[in-house]
């Protein structure tokens, strides 16, 4: 539909720009909050513009103890946790649904349809669902507290699986038989030929994957305790709630803000990919 | 080079049976075209010697080495396929150079083949292209690039012009031929197209169902076509049958018309005359109803039903011709023109 008609236009302008500023104004209001000191952050009204304690907050955030009078760890420790752990989940359910769709897709085994479904079903038990026994099972592994537990129960994935499944299915016959008359084994028809054809679906899910690792909250909360171990998405709450204080604002905002860089930028770096990715269909 | 016997092969998908007891030595240097209607086997044929599908009975040999058990890439046989497969994330360079990288043949040699094979296809210009940047054209040359590299004993087509237009289709018919003769390897091309067969072919397969109906060179497929399929498949337009009874070399059609030089026939035969073996004769015992004339320059084309039946006929005249609908025109089989086949099994009887 291509309409030009002036006050269409600024209609049109009108509704993104509110629906703009809808969603922009609490990561405003945070980033706001993050450039003044605590005391200004008491007050009401609280302040709409920038103040001017930007950097201490930030030095302070990020490499200072965070709150004060508490013993967390400093939040570049955090966020290293949490790149940890984001980084652990979506390559290693990358990694595993790739193998997983190359078995399903590519050899004829006993019970092959069965397993498809078993993965298939696993798709109706989150992480939430199974929480007690998988917690029971880390811990009886004695993986409580370290990054192999934050991220393998959340490893396995159903939905990757089935996307790089349908991937494959849409890759002709004559690219394998092809690469089996020029001697290409299993395994190199795997490296040489679907994984560089998966390669937008395979950044697409990354940046899909990477952001569902950062967010995990619940699974980190329960099986880490030591402070070394916290991630960021926890810490936050975690400082609302620091003991017999009123909330440091202006700290948990600037942790606030730095909790969004990272799948910012994953985002932005892997915009092109991501698109194509997802809207790509000829092989 | 080699050549290559197939002895009693079948292939069986469960419990049908889709090629039956195909036999065939084609010898080295030969390019062998197979033919036949969609769904008759061709492709399974061709694929079975390539080693991409198992052989459910008989022996394939390649050479004098049986190669039943072999995978496709211990064959020795390059394929180039109807959507070409190239590998769409690799240049055209890479595309030709896969299958010698994997055989870890040195830098120097690859680069040297690839090199001579873009030469000889006028794909030096491409090297480094990808196959999406390539028109349909130059993307088959490099199929053929990519079997040419490789140096093998056997060439194998499975209908690779199908996804180009018409001219280019032919002007590829003709650097196929003259690439392979150059080279002097093997081939066998599959095609459902009788022109192309044709003039491609040293010899040709015909499958029918499954069936190898005849297997010949395709003058002898021409001249003496071994069954009704046949004779209707190769040649264009389709040869006319008639149904007919003889007796002492006289054929009697079933407008009760004589044809003189039925052969060694005796009783109910199907009577088969090329359209361009009508030569016009009004007193001529072949009496056509015209129905419609079609002119195509060189020659004209006449569509009608042998009077008083209702069999469809077509005739080919050289030159310009015309005649209103409903005229009534006679033809005399040229000498030597009959072709007779039992009335019902189909097979060729000879005069
Ligand atoms: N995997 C399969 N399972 C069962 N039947 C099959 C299978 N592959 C092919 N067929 C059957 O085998 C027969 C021959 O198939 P084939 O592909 O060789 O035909 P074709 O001569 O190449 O036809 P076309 O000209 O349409 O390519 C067909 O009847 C087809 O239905
Ligand atoms: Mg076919």
């Amino acid at each position: 539909m291509v309409e030009n008609r002036p006050v269409l236009n600024v209609i049109t302008h009108l509704v993104l720009i509110i629906g703009i500023v809808i969603v922009a104004l609490p990561i405003w209001i945070t980033f706001v909050a993050s450039t003044h000191d605590a005391v200004r952050m008491t007050q009401a009204p609280i302040p709409m513009l920038p103040g001017t304690h930007f950097w201490e907050n930030f030095s302070q955030t990020l490499l200072g103890s965070g709150l004060s009078g508490t013993e967390t760890a400093p939040v570049w420790r955090m966020l290293l946790n949490s790149l940890t752990m984001a980084l652990m989940i979506a390559l290693g359910k990358i990694a595993i649904s790739l193998i997983s769709a190359f078995a399903i897709v590519y050899f004829k085994f006993p019970f092959r349809m069965l397993f498809f479904w078993l993965i298939f079903v696993t798709l109706m038990l989150p992480v939430e669902v199974r929480i007690l026994p998988t917690f029971e099972v880390v811990a009886d592994l004695g993986m409580l507290n370290s990054y192999w537990g934050l991220s393998i129960p959340l490893i396995a994935s159903a939905t990757a699986t089935f996307m790089f499944r349908q991937v494959f299915l849409t890759i002709p016959d004559e690219m394998l038989e092809s690469a089996r008359i020029d001697g290409a084994g299993p395994l190199r028809f795997f490296w040489d030929i679907l994984i560089p054809l998966s390669r937008t679906n395979i950044a697409a899910l990354f940046v899909i994957l990477f952001i569902y690792g950062w967010n995990q909250y619940l699974w980190p909360l329960l099986i880490t305790t030591d402070t070394d171990m916290t991630t960021i998405v926890m810490s936050i709450k975690q400082m609302l709630e620091a003991a017999e204080q009123s909330p440091q604002w202006n700290i948990i905002m600037m942790t606030a803000l730095l909790a969004m860089l990272p799948p910012v930028f994953v985002v932005v770096a892997m915009q092109k990919l991501f698109v194509q990715g997802l809207t790509e269909t000829d092989k | 080079m080699a050549s290559i016997t197939l002895k009693d092969l079948v292939k069986a998908y469960g419990d049908t049976e889709v090629l039956h007891h195909v036999e065939g030595e084609i010898s080295d240097g030969e390019f062998i075209v197979v033919v036949g209607p969609s769904g008759c086997g061709k492709s399974t044929l061709l694929r079975m010697v390539a080693g991409l599908e198992t052989v459910t009975s008989g022996t394939i040999c390649i050479g004098d080495k049986v190669v039943n058990q072999l995978e496709p890439a211990d064959r020795d046989i390059a394929m180039v396929f109807q959507n070409y497969a190239l590998y769409p994330h690799m240049s055209v360079r890479e595309n030709m150079a896969y299958g010698l990288k994997i055989r870890k043949i040195s830098k120097d040699e690859i680069a040297r083949r690839v090199e001579e094979a873009a030469d000889i296809l006028e794909l030096r210009p491409y090297l480094e292209r990808k196959p999406r940047q390539l028109s349909g054209g130059q993307r088959q040359r490099v199929a053929m690039g990519r079997a040419i590299v490789r140096n093998p004993q056997v060439f194998l087509f499975d209908e690779p012009l199908s996804n180009l237009d018409a001219k280019l289709r032919v002007q590829m018919r003709l650097e196929i031929r003259k690439l392979q003769q150059r080279l002097g390897v093997t081939s066998i091309y599959v095609t459902h197209d009788q022109v192309e067969a044709m003039t491609l072919g040293d010899r040709l397969m015909v499958l029918n169902g499954g069936y190898v109906e005849q297997f010949g060179t395709p003058i002898e497929l021409y001249d003496r076509p071994a069954t009704t399929f046949v004779a209707g498949f190769i040649g264009s337009p389709a040869m006319n049958f008639l149904p007919a009874t003889v007796s002492a070399g006289m054929a009697t059609l079933g407008n009760g018309a004589r044809l003189a030089n039925a052969g060694a026939a005796n009783g109910a035969v199907t009577l088969g005359i090329r359209p361009e073996h009508l030569l016009q004769d009004d007193a001529g015992p072949v009496r056509v109803t015209v129905e419609l004339v079609e002119q195509l320059g060189a020659n004209s084309l006449l569509h009608g039903k042998l009077e008083g039946t209702d069999i469809e006929m077509v005739v080919s005249q050289p030159g310009h011709m015309s005649a209103a609908a409903g005229t009534v025109m006679g033809f005399v089989p040229a000498n030597g023109a009959l072709h007779l086949f039992h009335a019902e099994t189909g097979k060729r009887i000879e005069p």
